[in-house]
């Protein structure tokens, strides 16, 4: 078994409501400290095959066609 | 002698204007007929098919991701190449751009509210099958109800929208003027695409044809397509 985590997230420069909100929330907790915050979402995978290759290759498919809107959203794919 | 158009409207598990917009279409004279997600045909000799509001799958993963994927959407799809007209309206605007049958995407909006209120919206081009009843200028009072509305197209596709005449709408203050609702580019509230037989909007013209129930201006949107 293979197990592939999806980080998608809003690609730099289109604007992101939720990171927005999340950073105007630790500036007025404080935390002065904080350039930018994204939020993105994470995608956990269980495959049935043993090659990593092959996983990662089905995995970026899958991205492609479903998991990311890539008009907006990058992603990138860990293999475990 | 008006035109008697036979309109398919879309069901997804989770659409929920389905039933406003047969009402809609129905009050104008035209026939409709429901079309289930899973049917691999559209009816034959339709003159239009609308992908109506609602929460398909839940808004799960994002709004219309996975709507678009549906065996009725494969014949949505064909239909539209071949110059059928489609309209989507809220969800449906969303499932369209997924489907790639529209540019651009349909982000969070930018409060993170759900905004659901009577807009006002300003008629930016009307040469087109849609809002040909429409002048240039107008300024339409129309509901919206989304958490998903904030449009977004990146710069070069923008120029595209605008040299093709392709934005049909923005927020509007009562004069026509621009106004920041959700945070889409340049305050568009609809487009169509290149061919101008696919349109998309997030405001819900079938909600508003009944001046005692806030607003009448959604008929002479629909009636446009019945030149």
């Amino acid at each position: 078994m293979t197990k592939a985590v999806v980080n998608v997230f809003l690609k730099d420069g289109v604007l992101d409501p939720q990171g927005k909100a999340a950073h105007h929330a630790l500036d007025s907790l404080g935390f002065d400290s904080v350039d930018d915050v994204r939020i993105g979402k994470q995608i956990i995978i269980k495959l049935h095959t043993d090659d990593r290759a092959e996983a990662e290759a089905e995995v970026k498919e899958m991205c492609e066609t479903l998991l990311a809107n890539t008009v907006i959203e990058d992603y990138t794919i860990e293999i475990n | 002698m008006q035109k008697t158009l036979k309109v398919a409207v879309l069901r997804f598990p989770g659409t929920n204007c389905e039933f406003d917009t047969q009402y809609a279409f129905e009050k104008l004279g035209h026939t409709t007929e429901l079309v289930w997600h899973e049917d691999e045909n559209l009816p034959a000799d339709i003159d239009l098919v609308v992908v109506p509001g609602g929460f398909s799958y839940g808004d799960y993963l994002r709004s219309g991701s996975i709507a678009r994927f549906s065996p009725v959407m494969k014949a949505v799809t064909t239909y539209a190449n071949d110059g059928g007209k489609v309209l989507g309206i809220c969800n449906g605007f969303q499932i369209l751009t997924e489907a790639g049958l529209l540019p651009g995407a349909l982000k969070r909006n930018n409060d993170l509210h759900f905004i659901s209120k009577h807009q006002n919206l300003c008629v930016i081009n009307n040469d087109n099958a849609f809002l040909n009843l429409c002048e240039k200028g107008e300024v339409l009072n129309i509901p919206i109800a989304h958490a998903d509305g904030n449009y977004y197209i990146d710069d070069e596709g923008f120029k595209k929208l605008e040299e093709n005449e392709q934005i049909l709408l923005r927020y509007s203050n009562e004069n026509g003027e621009p106004v920041v609702v959700n945070g889409s580019v340049t305050s568009i509230a609809g487009i169509c695409n290149e061919a101008k037989n696919v349109f998309g909007l997030m405001p819900h013209p079938e909600r508003a044809l009944e001046a005692i129930l806030g607003s009448e201006d959604g008929i002479r949107m629909l009636k446009g397509f019945e030149a």
